[in-house]
């Protein structure tokens, strides 16, 4: 298998990367890591006539903590911000999630803005970035712009990003004090593709569940902690219209996340507690 | 590379690659299509990389791009342009003496038809350097990135601790 003959621009700042998008049209895309990309060019899925490499462009290669919020630029690989000191202490759910984003073979070329491109229903940085109500800072030529999480994932790999721009980073919040986290994933073997995946989020405007895997795109919802738990969780389980595929039935992944989003769920409240009592101590 | 402008290399077009292979400068030229697997194989004649699924599931391509273990079948020849490689052409101390976890290999019959073996290697010899202490549960999860469809996986985690074992004692004598 080969891909297809496209040209190769090694951009050395943004503005390159912005007007080679912006003269490609729908035919330039942006390669970062490559690590979705390359497999889509090989199997013939996309034909792009220019392919924008971006890895060069130092100003995109930087993680910002501004205490409030956790920016990662374009060109940071997933296993930068794995490493990251203290990263599980800025942002527990990112630290939780990242082990689980391929294999650690495709951890050390991938990044994690190009996740977050390629849209892929089982992905975890989507799902997190879902869950933490994260924001997709999108540039081209003329303007710059910034769209939610939610916003930004409209379909099965499909985002609301135009053919000439750019993500720029993806930024979450970093932790705010009263705030339990929860992660879990289900998947033939660790590194395959989710069936199912959770992250919820606990903090004093409620309960945040997300599922990734189950649906076309990670979808959030806000689940009552009283005895109306059980029903609301229920009715998020139809609610997500579930996929069969080789891997799992409908059905299955239904009840996964009856049980495990259950379970989940329950533990992001555990985790507030106890950084409650940590936070008070 | 222009301090200027980008960088533009033409489809169809070959164009030269330098990169740090096992320690010594190589140079080569590639289409921007040419994955750094056909470029070490058949451009380099570094032939001890294998090719399995070309889309990054199974491992055998594994090699080390700046020191961690990547897919060779997901960069393209051009983007390595610069970097150091490392494959498994590079473990053995001398042509005549094997590494230590290639002879663990041999020791506890980490393989087979050998066809996934260079990939694995290359993961585990980063591993067992970046984590010397690693314990089997680490182990497998580096091993989940390799398919091997001959021993069922249980010499090779075998093999890999023995190393660790022998490369602490080698540390502490």
């Amino acid at each position: 298998m080969k891909p297809a003959r496209f040209a190769y621009l090694r951009a050395a700042t943004t503005e390159h990367a912005l007007e080679a998008l912006h003269r490609g049209g729908g035919e330039a895309r942006v390669i970062a890591g490559g690590q979705s990309l390359v497999p889509m060019l090989t199997m013939r899925l996309a034909r792009p006539a220019l392919l924008v490499d971006i890895m060069h462009v130092t100003a995109l290669n930087r993680v910002d903590d501004d205490g409030a919020r956790i920016t990662v630029g374009a060109g940071v690989r997933q296993r930068a911000l794995e490493t990251r000191n203290g990263l599980a202490k800025r942002q527990p759910l990112l630290a939780m999630a990242l082990p689980w984003v391929g294999h650690m073979q495709t951890r050390s070329r991938g990044t994690v803005c190009g996740s977050v491109a390629h849209a892929d229903p089982s992905a975890e940085l989507p799902l997190v970035l879902v869950a933490l109500g994260g924001q997709v800072h999108l540039r081209s030529g003329h303007r710059a712009r910034r769209v939610t999480a939610q916003e930004f994932f409209t379909g099965m790999m499909v985002t609301a990003r135009a053919e000439d721009e750019l993500i720029e980073a993806v930024s979450v919040p970093a932790i705010r004090p009263g705030t339990g986290y929860a992660f879990r994933e289900i998947s033939r073997r660790h590194g395959d593709f989710a069936i199912a995946a959770f992250a919820a989020v606990a903090d004093e405007r409620g309960l945040r569940l997300a599922v990734g895997g189950v649906a076309a795109i990670p979808i959030s919802r806000v689940l009552p902690t009283d005895q109306a738990f059980g029903d609301a969780l229920d009715a998020f389980a139809w609610d997500l219209d579930a996929r069969d595929d080789l891997h799992a039935s409908a059905r299955y992944r239904r009840e996964l996340v009856r049980r495990i989003g259950r379970d989940v769920a329950q533990e992001a409240l555990r985790d507030q507690k106890a950084r409650a009592v940590q936070e008070g101590g | 590379m222009s301090r200027h402008g980008p960088v533009v290399l033409d489809a169809g077009q070959r164009h030269p690659v330098r990169l740090a292979l096992n320690g010594r400068t190589v140079s080569g030229e590639a289409e921007p299509r040419m994955l750094l697997h056909d470029f070490l194989r058949h451009v380099l004649g570094a032939t001890g990389t294998h090719v399995g699924c070309e889309h990054g599931i199974c491992g055998a391509c594994t090699v080390q791009i700046d020191g961690v273990p990547a897919r060779a079948c997901l960069t393209f020849a051009v983007q390595a342009d610069g970097a150091e490689i490392r494959t498994v052409e590079g473990l053995a101390p001398a042509a005549d003496r094997l590494s230590v976890l290639q002879e663990a290999f041999r020791t506890h019959h980490g393989l087979q038809c050998g066809f996934c073996t260079p990939g694995i290697l290359m993961t585990l010899d980063a591993l067992l350097r970046e984590r010397p202490n690693c314990d089997e549960a680490e182990v497998r999860d580096a091993l989940s990135g390799h398919l091997c469809r001959c021993t069922g996986y249980a010499p090779i985690v075998k093999a890999a601790l023995a190393a660790a074992e022998a490369l602490r004692e080698t540390d502490h004598a």
